[in-house]
C-alpha cells in the first residue's frame, strides 16, 4: 500500500473515532507529536511533585499532611501511567528522562514558580489542577488508545485534587485576616501563570492545527482557557477573593467572561528556562536520578544473581 | 505514676514513632531513586502518619485534657516527644533509609503482634489494624535489605555503612523503664524482654541473607523514649510545626 | 550507562468472580518487586484483590496487519448466535 493510501486510511479511522493502538500503522509525525506531548505531560507530573512536595513536611495539620502526601503521590502515579503510554510508541523511559534532564524536553512552566506560603498549596490545587483537569478531560477522548486510557485513570484519581485545594482556600478565606491575605496573595501570584498553562494563543500555536486534525487535542488552547476562566471566576467570588485582572468582566453578548491580555513575554521567558525555579527543579530531578543510579543498578544486579542461582539449582 | 499517666506516655511513644518516621519518609516524596519507589515509600509514610493519628487521638482521650492529634503533634517540644532515637535519624541515602526502616519494622511488627491482644480494647483495635500495614512494611524493607546487601559492591558497602551507623539505635526499643513495666503488668503492652531474642533472631536471618555483618561491641544509645533525643529532632519539629507556631490558634 | 528496569504488564482482579484485567505497566527489577510496585501503583484505591504481572517482552501480540484475516471471517458466522434460530414464542426455557 502506498504511503498516501496508508495516510488516507489512517485519517479515515481518526475521523470515524476509531482509536489508534500501539502496533497500528501511523504517520511518523503523529508518532513523534504524541511522544512529544505525552512525555511532556509525564515530565510535568513528575516535576509538578516538587513545588507541592515542598510543603509536605510543613503541612499545618495531620489531615492536611496525609491529603497532600496522597496527592503528590498520585502525581508520581500519573507520571508513571503517562511514561508507560509513551513507551508503547517505542521510546524508553530512560530516554525520556535523559531528554528532560538535558533540557531537550519541556514540562509545564507552571511548576517553575515557587510555593512561598501554605496558601500556595491551596491555590495550586484549585487553579493549577483546575486548569489541568480542563485539558485532561478533553484528552480522555484523544485518538491514541493508551494515552486516552491513561487519561481516564488520571481523571478519576484527580477528582479529589482540586477539591483538596479549594477546601484549603476556603478555610483560609474564612479564617483570620492574616490567612485571608495569604489566600489573596497566592491567588495574585498563581492566576496568570495558571492561564498560561493552556499554552500560546491559537494564532501562535505551532502544534494546534495538526493535533486537532489527528484528534490528539480536541479543543484549542484558547477554547480551554476561556472555559477555565468561565468556571473559575464564580469560585473566586464564592471565596470572597479578587482575581487580579482589572479587565475581567462578564460579556453578555458572548456568554463568556472577557479577560485581560496575558503577559506573553513572561510566558516565553519561563518556557525558555528563566522562570524563578527552572534551574532548581532541574537540579532536584537530576540529583534524584543520579543519586538513585546505584540503587537501580544494584536491584538489577541482584535480580540477575538470583536468576543464575535458581538456574544452577535447577540443573 | 498512675496507670493512666503511664498509658498516656506509652501511647505517645507509639504515636511519635509512627509520626516521626512518617515525617522522615515523606521527605523522599519527589526524590526517590525511581518513580515506582516514590510511590512505594510514600505509601509507607501514609500508613505511618495514619497510625500516628490513631495513637495520638487515643493518647489525647486518655490524657483527658481535651488535646487532639494536632495539638499533640504540633504543640509539644522535643523534650515531650517519646519516639525512639532510630526513627529520627536522617534519610541520608536509600541505604540508610532502608536499614532504618528494617530495624524499626522488625521491632514494630513484634510489638504490634502482641499489642493486638492488649487488655485495653482501644489499643488492641488500633494495633490489629496497623499490624497489616506493618507486616507489609517489614516484607518491603526486608526484601530491599537483601536486594541491596547482595546487589553490587557499591550497594553492599553503602548498606554495611548504614548498618554500622544505625546499629547503635537498634536496641533502645527493648531497654525497659517504669512505663514499659507498668504496661506489661496491666497486660496492655508486652514484656519486651521476651521479644528481644526474637528480634535478634529475625534480624540476623535477614542480615545473613543480605550478606551484611552485624556490628559487634556497639554501645546502645538510649533516651528517646524518655524524651532525651538526638539533635535531629529539634529540626524535624521546627519544620513540621512551623505554621502552627508562627500563626497560633488558627484553623487550617 | 543507565539502564531501565524491565517493563512489566499488570493485570488486576477487581474482586473474586471477575477475571484479571489489564491495568497498565510499570518498571521493576524482578517479579516480586513488580507485584509490590503494582500494588502501590495500581491498587491505591482498593482496585484489586489479586495481581498478575508478566514481563512485557513475553507477550506476543497479533499483528494489526493480519486483523482482516484473523477477525473478519467471524463476522458473517451469524449461526453462532442464538438469534439466528427461529423458534415460536410458546416454547419456553430455551
Amino acid at each position: 500500500m502506498s504511503r498516501e493510501e496508508l495516510e488516507k486510511r489512517f485519517q479515515e479511522k481518526i475521523d470515524a473515532e476509531i482509536k489508534i493502538e500501539p502496533k497500528d500503522w501511523m504517520p511518523e509525525r503523529y508518532r513523534r507529536n504524541l511522544i512529544r506531548q505525552i512525555s511532556q505531560h509525564a515530565h510535568s507530573e513528575v516535576v509538578g511533585m516538587l513545588p507541592e512536595g515542598n510543603w509536605i513536611t510543613r503541612a499545618p495539620t495531620l489531615r492536611r499532611k496525609v491529603a497532600l502526601l496522597a496527592k503528590v503521590q498520585d502525581e508520581a502515579g500519573h507520571g508513571l501511567y503517562l511514561y508507560s503510554a509513551a513507551e508503547t510508541l517505542g521510546i524508553s523511559r530512560e530516554e525520556m528522562i535523559e531528554q528532560l534532564l538535558s533540557g531537550k524536553a519541556k514540562y509545564s512552566s507552571i511548576f517553575n514558580y515557587p510555593t512561598l506560603t501554605w496558601a500556595d498549596i491551596g491555590a495550586i490545587g484549585w487553579l493549577v489542577d483546575g486548569a489541568a483537569i480542563m485539558n485532561q478531560v478533553m484528552l480522555t477522548r484523544t485518538s491514541y488508545g493508551p494515552y486516552a486510557r491513561a487519561m481516564v485513570r488520571i481523571c478519576k484519581e484527580e477528582s479529589f485534587h482540586q477539591r483538596q485545594g479549594y477546601e484549603i482556600m476556603l478555610t483560609l478565606a474564612r479564617g483570620t485576616e492574616v490567612q485571608r491575605q495569604m489566600a489573596q496573595d497566592a491567588l495574585n501570584r498563581w492566576w496568570w501563570p495558571a492561564l498560561m498553562m493552556f499554552g500560546p494563543s491559537d494564532k501562535d500555536s505551532v502544534h494546534t492545527a495538526e493535533s486537532m486534525k489527528w484528534k490528539i487535542k480536541r479543543k484549542t488552547n484558547d477554547e480551554l482557557r476561556q472555559q477555565f476562566v468561565d468556571v473559575t471566576v464564580p469560585q473566586a467570588e464564592y471565596l470572597g477573593l479578587t482575581i487580579p485582572d482589572p479587565d475581567l468582566k462578564w460579556n453578555e453578548a458572548r456568554g463568556h467572561y472577557d479577560f485581560g491580555e496575558i503577559d506573553w513575554e513572561e510566558f516565553w521567558r519561563v518556557v525558555k528556562g528563566n522562570g524563578p525555579c527552572n534551574h532548581l527543579r532541574m537540579k532536584a530531578r537530576r540529583e534524584a536520578h543520579e543519586k538513585g543510579a546505584w540503587v537501580r543498578e544494584a536491584a538489577l544486579a541482584y535480580a540477575e544473581k538470583r536468576r543464575q542461582r535458581q538456574q544452577q539449582k535447577a540443573s | 505514676m498512675t496507670q493512666q499517666e503511664a498509658l498516656f506516655q506509652y501511647l505517645l511513644r507509639l504515636g511519635d514513632n509512627a509520626l516521626i518516621l512518617g515525617q522522615r519518609l515523606s521527605e523522599w516524596c519527589g526524590h526517590a531513586p525511581v518513580l515506582e519507589q516514590d510511590i512505594a515509600i510514600t505509601n509507607l509514610a501514609l500508613d505511618l502518619i495514619g497510625q500516628a493519628r490513631n495513637w495520638l487521638t487515643l493518647a489525647g482521650e486518655v490524657e483527658g485534657k481535651g488535646r487532639n492529634e494536632d495539638q499533640l503533634a504540633y504543640l509539644r517540644d522535643a523534650r515531650d516527644f517519646h519516639n525512639l532515637l532510630l526513627v529520627e535519624q536522617p534519610n541520608e541515602d536509600w541505604a540508610h533509609t532502608i536499614v532504618r526502616q528494617f530495624l524499626f519494622d522488625q521491632f514494630n511488627y513484634l510489638l504490634h503482634n502482641e499489642l493486638q491482644h492488649s487488655t485495653d480494647e482501644r489499643v488492641a483495635a488500633i494495633a490489629a489494624k496497623s499490624l497489616k500495614e506493618i507486616k507489609y512494611h517489614l516484607k518491603y524493607s526486608s526484601e530491599w535489605m537483601v536486594r541491596l546487601g547482595d546487589g553490587t559492591e557499591e550497594s553492599h558497602n553503602r548498606m554495611q555503612r548504614a548498618l554500622d551507623a544505625l546499629w547503635r539505635y537498634s536496641s533502645e526499643a527493648f531497654l525497659t523503664d517504669e512505663i514499659d513495666q507498668l504496661m506489661a503488668e496491666a497486660g496492655i503492652g508486652p514484656d519486651l524482654h521476651k521479644l528481644e531474642p526474637l528480634y535478634h533472631q529475625y534480624v540476623a536471618q535477614v542480615l545473613d541473607e543480605a550478606t551484611l555483618q552485624p556490628p559487634t561491641d556497639t554501645y546502645m544509645q538510649r533516651g528517646g523514649k524518655q524524651g532525651l533525643h538526638t539533635e535531629f529532632l529539634g529540626y524535624i519539629l521546627a519544620e513540621m510545626q512551623f505554621l502552627q507556631r508562627a500563626y497560633p490558634n488558627m484553623q487550617w | 550507562m543507565n539502564k531501565d528496569w524491565p517493563l512489566w504488564e499488570v493485570f488486576i482482579r477487581a474482586k473474586n468472580g471477575l477475571s484479571h484485567k489489564h491495568a497498565g505497566s510499570l518498571h521493576a527489577a524482578d517479579a516480586q518487586m513488580a507485584i509490590e510496585n503494582a500494588r502501590d501503583v495500581y491498587c491505591r484505591r482498593n482496585e484489586g484483590v489479586s495481581i498478575w504481572v508478566v514481563e512485557s517482552k513475553y507477550i506476543t501480540a497479533s499483528d494489526p496487519e493480519d486483523a482482516d484475516a484473523l477477525f473478519e471471517p467471524a463476522q458473517d458466522k451469524i449461526y453462532r448466535h442464538p438469534t439466528f434460530y427461529n423458534l415460536p414464542d410458546e416454547v419456553k426455557h430455551i
